[in-house]
């Protein structure tokens, strides 16, 4: 599955990054903690959070995530969205919140 | 009708571990009184948010806490760094907490703007280099 | 869901509240910050998170949450479920990653807040 199939599954808001959608997804990551993410998270992994800020794509470019989709209607800050277009990797949104478009990316991704 | 409960509590800056022991008390004080439980969950949730404030920012601080007939009144008072632009910190996303304090759950820029949406009435005056005072007011009627 | 669904589906283990394994739980809230799950105005909702800390269980506390599962592994100290005991929290803790406790309970048919 890649990250444009995940978008137009889930119905989801494309801010940046749209280069990066061929991206092959292997799984998701949820969390709001970026240490954890630099932690725990594995390559071609989509990160759920709501944390808006420029060290999001830093993270996300470091550990070779797929996308990064933000939660409960959050909007990346100008920095942020400016990264994932160098970096390549697909910013995108959602209003769901996090429980909910996990569920729906856990089924979808099972599949 | 005179004050039904009058207390004190203070906090001290950086102790994360006792953070939310004065509005803990708080809760269980109005919980007492039988408010309703709305304006409960309303007044301690803004009051959790500013002693947490007070932990991250200040030195030391101060929770006073009245109750009478009409209203709730809360009191946080801080020795500490002060709000430099308080228009600023009421804005949602905007913080100057460390990334020890974001590792922590907190300091995404949402605690003053919380409090306000939960407060009847906030008011925060606040001087630099000195400190901050934040008062909550609830109407019980 | 009961407290004993969640138990089986997640192989979680619980550290208090275990008097009220049929407590039911119909939405949950997945975060890690404390100052998200402040702004929440539902009662009765199930946290699932990754911080695991007092203010975790302070802020469960003061939002009316009476269920918390902590994700990923983490573990509750000894005055951590003191004080989830005294606020009649009920709390669990298991090894999967947040995202595969929000699947696993979400396919089970536990609802999103909003």
């Amino acid at each position: 599955m890649t990250a444009a199939e995940i978008v137009n599954k889930l119905d989801l808001q494309v801010f940046s990054g749209e280069n990066g959608l061929n991206r092959k997804v292997s799984g998701g990551y949820v969390s709001d903690l970026l240490s954890d993410v630099m932690g725990n998270a594995d390559e071609g992994q989509v990160w759920i959070t709501l944390q808006t800020h420029k060290n999001v794509m830093a993270i996300a470019s470091l550990k070779e995530l797929a996308a990064v989709i933000l939660v409960n209607g959050n909007k990346p800050d100008e920095d942020t969205a400016r990264q994932s277009n160098e970096e390549e990797i697909p910013l995108l949104g959602t209003s769901m919140s996090a429980f909910e478009i996990t569920g729906k990316l856990y089924e979808l991704i099972k599949k | 009708m005179g004050e039904k409960i009058a207390d004190q509590y203070s906090v001290t800056g950086g102790d994360f571990s006792r953070a939310g022991y004065a509005s803990s008390q708080i809760k269980k004080s109005l919980k007492k009184l039988g408010v309703d439980m709305a304006i409960i969950k309303r007044t301690v949730v803004a009051t959790y948010e500013g002693e947490v404030n007070i932990v991250a920012h200040a030195w030391s601080g101060k929770i006073v806490f009245a109750v009478d007939d009409e209203k709730i009144r809360i009191v946080l008072e801080d020795e500490g760094p002060g709000i430099e632009d308080i228009e600023q910190a009421m804005e949602e996303g905007f913080s100057t907490a460390t990334s020890e304090i974001r590792e922590m759950g907190f300091g995404a820029g949402m605690g003053l703007p919380n409090m306000k949406k939960n407060a009847d009435h906030l008011h925060v005056e606040s001087e630099v280099g000195k400190g901050t005072r934040v008062e909550i007011t609830m109407h019980l009627n | 869901m009961q407290v004993k669904d969640i138990i089986r589906i997640l192989d979680a283990r619980i550290l208090c509240g275990g008097e009220r394994l049929d407590y039911t739980i119909e939405l949950a809230f997945a975060s890690d910050l404390m100052s998200d799950v402040l702004t929440l105005s539902n009662d009765n909702v199930l946290l699932i998170t990754g911080l695991a800390n007092m203010q975790t269980i302070r802020t469960a506390e003061m939002s009316d949450i009476n269920c918390i599962i902590f994700a990923r592994n983490k573990k509750a100290s000894a005055e951590m479920i003191e004080l989830a005991r005294e606020s009649d929290i009920i709390l669990m803790e298991c090894r999967y990653s947040l995202y595969k406790t929000c699947g696993l309970l979400y396919a089970e048919g536990v609802k999103p807040i909003f």
